[in-house]
């Protein structure tokens, strides 16, 4: 039995609202726009429960399942389809997407109902779902690619959303810039999987691997040269060294972006085309190796950057870097699965953590200062909580949801053989500054008093740590950040419903959502793991193999020893996150002088860390500026004006000087014009004398 | 007998006469005088070789001899269409007298650009 799903009406209906806002919204009433975002977001969410009901393993649809809607390319030998596929690695995709995707639209709602440009937000939000949609359901690269780019379009237009910002279109066009150096990886790892294989199909290419044909590669071959292109796109799209410069500034959008596209699911889209094509990494030992130190290398340097940030949504921002590079680290020691399993998680709490942060500079009139919050546990309590649940979920405290996810990634980092102890020791201490900046904002935001409008010293400070700010703030000395809300706040007070409810969601699945992966040591099944294990085979995944050796009783010796190791593992993470509580608590609760006496003491590191150890400025003088000099000079003056324009214009002015000097001949004096006939005869003569002497 | 080497070097005198009357006078009706001498030059060079073939008839491969009268027949084409041109030139000389009396070729020059 193969039932028809119909998968292309999930991504399809976003894009008829996106449509119908785009090009009617103008004339209707917020409510009208609002109404069509959130219909056609929530019918895709309830056909893509529907889909994944229906092929739920074990439903009689046999998985992966394919449709395909006619071909879009066909060149040779290669064609690329408009097909569809749905296994256990999109079904959980697909859901993250359209679930997250339907709250975080239900929170835009209140939170943008006084802004200016209502519909056209709705309506990217929208476009975005569609090619995020397209993205994880297409059945080959290709269309993933379209996708891919699509959602990079989207980001694009909303981190630009407040485009007479300077700073906000700037970030927009960094973003995309950015973005398009990944790409360019993804494209040539795509054409050498098409030099490989001869098709870019998912069921094509592994199902050439799965044959057996090829075995891992001990040097550096095509896989692993194909494993790295597609790791750089990943780096653009996921924001991992050294392509995550564009995802901080990304922050200049509207908060429910942030939320949605710059830490649920956009850039997770990187995470995902890894975990994708593990077939390929699994032939690519040294391949992998680059995915976990990069992956390892931006988690602790984001963190570091993370910790002395002021803005709030630029911790958040720094902290997503972070998470990130866990996911990447997973997919690096081949734990794909775990690497998915973080990703679902962390969709829940970080969505949770920026719509709790837009709640908060909601409630205080657009502040994104933390030096500036304080106190306000007890004005926003709601607010309060779920972020509470968040901070708690993201450090890594049983029983919420990061604890779960982050240790399996550890875990697999220490026991995988692609793994290694430091790679997991960096991981830890990555726990540990995860925890310690989080509850620095948590301590910052809720604890302590509320001094509003506070101006010290930090307003430099802060004006140079964000330089895409600086024009602004010195633009509108109120501080305004039109960010958020231009209307008149009468003092603190709660968020409305709608952006309440998705908040206590969220808070909810951030609570709940790991313990669909609670390992088999603490007495779960990790049906996590398990359901992605058909999909997200490796020879590294040792978390599979495990429970299956645990279930047939062998070895069990073994099983009791490594039992004890996971023990000691997610102990060691569950310190390093309270230690980092502690040093928060210590340093933003209790003595709250502390933290300027050490980063006086400090101060050089101090200073590196807050300009984000001038990597911007780095790129700025080792790239930008040698790029632009080059076009300037060679490419635009040289090539351009040079050879270009002066082909064009030398062969305009050629002609000109050509027809000034024959203009000569048209005297208008008869005698002239009957000589140059008389000449030409003459010549015509001569010819034909030539003619006939020299035959 | 004339041999054709006369007529033709008669012709090319009355040719070349006119080439350089058209070329070097300025008066119009001299030169439309010239332009007359340079086609009954022509004329004359038809004709004494339409005589010359009379007088040595060609063979063809055949057997089957040609006697041309395309010569003379040309002539009184040129002949006509000398005429016909006269007449047009003739009026066109009239007329641009009236408007800018004056016969001279090189004041007549509104061509040029």
């Amino acid at each position: 039995m193969n039932q028809n799903l119909n998968l292309w009406v999930i991504p399809l209906l976003p894009l008829v609202g996106a449509a119908i806002n785009g090009f009617f919204g103008r004339r209707f009433k917020n409510a009208v726009v609002s109404t069509v975002a959130l219909l056609f977001t929530a019918a895709s969410f309830v056909w893509a429960l529907r889909a994944v009901w229906m092929a739920w393993p074990g439903s009689g649809i046999s998985l992966p399942y394919i449709e395909s809607h006619g071909t879009w390319i066909t060149a040779g030998t290669f064609s690329a389809p408009f097909g569809f596929y749905l296994d256990q690695l999109s079904m959980v995709m697909v859901l993250v997407v359209t679930g997250v995707g339907f709250l975080i639209h239900l929170y835009s709602v209140g939170y943008m109902a006084h802004e200016g440009g209502y519909y056209r937000f709705f309506s990217y939000l929208n476009l975005f779902m569609f090619f995020m949609l397209t993205l994880v359901l297409a059945n080959n690269y290709l269309l993933m690619f379209v996708g891919w780019e699509g959602v990079g379009l989207a980001s694009y237009l909303l981190i630009g959303f407040y485009f007479l910002r300077d700073s906000a279109a700037d970030a927009g066009k960094k973003a995309f810039i950015v973005n398009r150096i990944g790409d360019f990886g993804f494209l040539i790892g795509m054409f050498l999987i098409i030099k490989q294989f001869g098709t870019l199909n998912y069921d094509g290419v592994f199902g050439k691997i799965a044959g057996g044909h090829y075995s891992p590669e001990l040097g550096w071959g095509v896989f692993t040269i194909i494993g790295l292109c597609l790791l750089f796109g990943a780096c653009g799209k996921s924001a991992q060294v050294p392509l995550y410069v564009w995802l901080p500034d990304a922050m200049e959008g509207p908060t429910p972006v942030s939320a949605l596209i710059h830490a649920a699911t956009m850039v997770t889209a990187g995470v995902y085309m890894l975990a994708r094509s593990h077939a390929i990494f699994n032939l690519a030992p040294h391949a992998l190796e680059v995915v976990a130190v990069i992956g390892c290398v931006t988690a602790i340097f984001a963190a570091t950057m993370g910790m002395a940030q002021t803005d709030i949504k630029r911790v958040l921002a720094y902290s997503t870097v972070s998470q990130l590079g866990y996911m990447v680290l997973a997919c690096g020691v081949a734990a794909y699965a775990a690497g998915i399993f973080h990703l679902m998680t962390h969709a829940f709490f970080k969505a949770l953590l920026f719509l709790g942060a837009g709640s908060v500079i909601h409630a205080i009139g657009g502040e994104q200062d933390m030096r500036r919050m304080g106190g306000l546990r007890k004005k926003i309590p709601v607010t309060f909580w779920v972020m509470t649940v968040a901070t708690f979920a993201i450090a890594g405290f049983p029983p919420l949801a990061g604890f779960f996810s982050k240790d399996e990634i550890l875990g697999a980092t220490f026991t995988s053989p692609h793994g290694g102890h430091l790679l997991w020791a960096i991981g830890v201490i990555t726990a540990g500054l995860t925890s310690f900046y989080m509850f620095r904002l948590w301590f910052m935001t809720f604890f302590g008093e509320y001094k509003p409008g506070v101006v010290d010293v930090g307003e430099e400070a802060h004006a140079a740590a964000a330089p895409a700010h600086a024009a602004h703030t010195a633009a509108s000395p109120s501080h305004g950040h039109a960010d958020d809300h231009a209307h008149g706040h009468g003092g603190v007070h709660e968020s409305p419903w709608v952006m309440l409810l998705p908040l206590v969601i969220l808070a909810i699945q951030s609570f709940t959502g790991g313990w669909v992966g609670v390992p088999k040591f603490m007495g779960g099944h990790n049906q996590m793991s398990a359901f992605l294990s058909p999909v997200l085979e490796s020879p590294g995944n040792v978390g599979a193999e495990r429970l299956a050796a645990g279930e047939n009783g062998t070895l069990p010796e073994k099983e009791a020893e490594q039992e004890r190791e996971e023990w000691l593992l997610a102990t060691t993470s569950v310190v390093a996150a309270a230690l980092g509580l502690f040093f928060a608590w210590l340093l933003y609760y209790k003595r709250r002088d502390l933290p300027d006496r050490i980063t006086a003491k400090m101060h050089g590191i101090y200073t590196i860390v807050l300009h984000k150890y001038y990597i911007d400025e780095g790129y700025g003088a080792i790239i930008v500026k040698p790029l632009l000099a080059l076009s300037t000079v060679v490419f635009w003056r040289g090539v351009d004006q040079g050879i270009i324009d002066g082909l064009v214009n030398g062969a305009g002015s050629a002609s000109k000087g050509i027809g000034g000097e024959l203009r000569r001949m048209q005297s208008g004096n008869i005698r002239s014009y009957a000589a140059w006939v008389a000449v030409g005869g003459a010549a015509v003569i001569a010819f034909m004398v030539w003619l006939g002497v020299s035959k | 007998m004339v041999p054709l080497s006369w007529y033709l070097i008669l012709s090319a005198i009355l040719f070349s006469l006119g080439v350089f009357g058209f070329l070097l006078k300025r008066n119009i009706i001299t030169i439309f005088m010239s332009i007359e001498l340079m086609l009954n030059a022509v004329n004359l060079s038809f004709v004494a070789f339409a005589k010359y073939w009379h007088a040595n008839p060609m063979k063809l491969p055949s057997g089957a001899e040609v006697v041309p009268l395309s010569g003379q027949v040309f002539v009184f084409f040129v002949m006509v269409v000398a005429a016909a041109e006269a007449a047009v030139g003739l009026a066109i000389i009239i007329s641009v007298f009236r408007t800018r009396e004056t016969l001279n070729v090189d004041q007549v020059n509104l061509l040029k650009l």
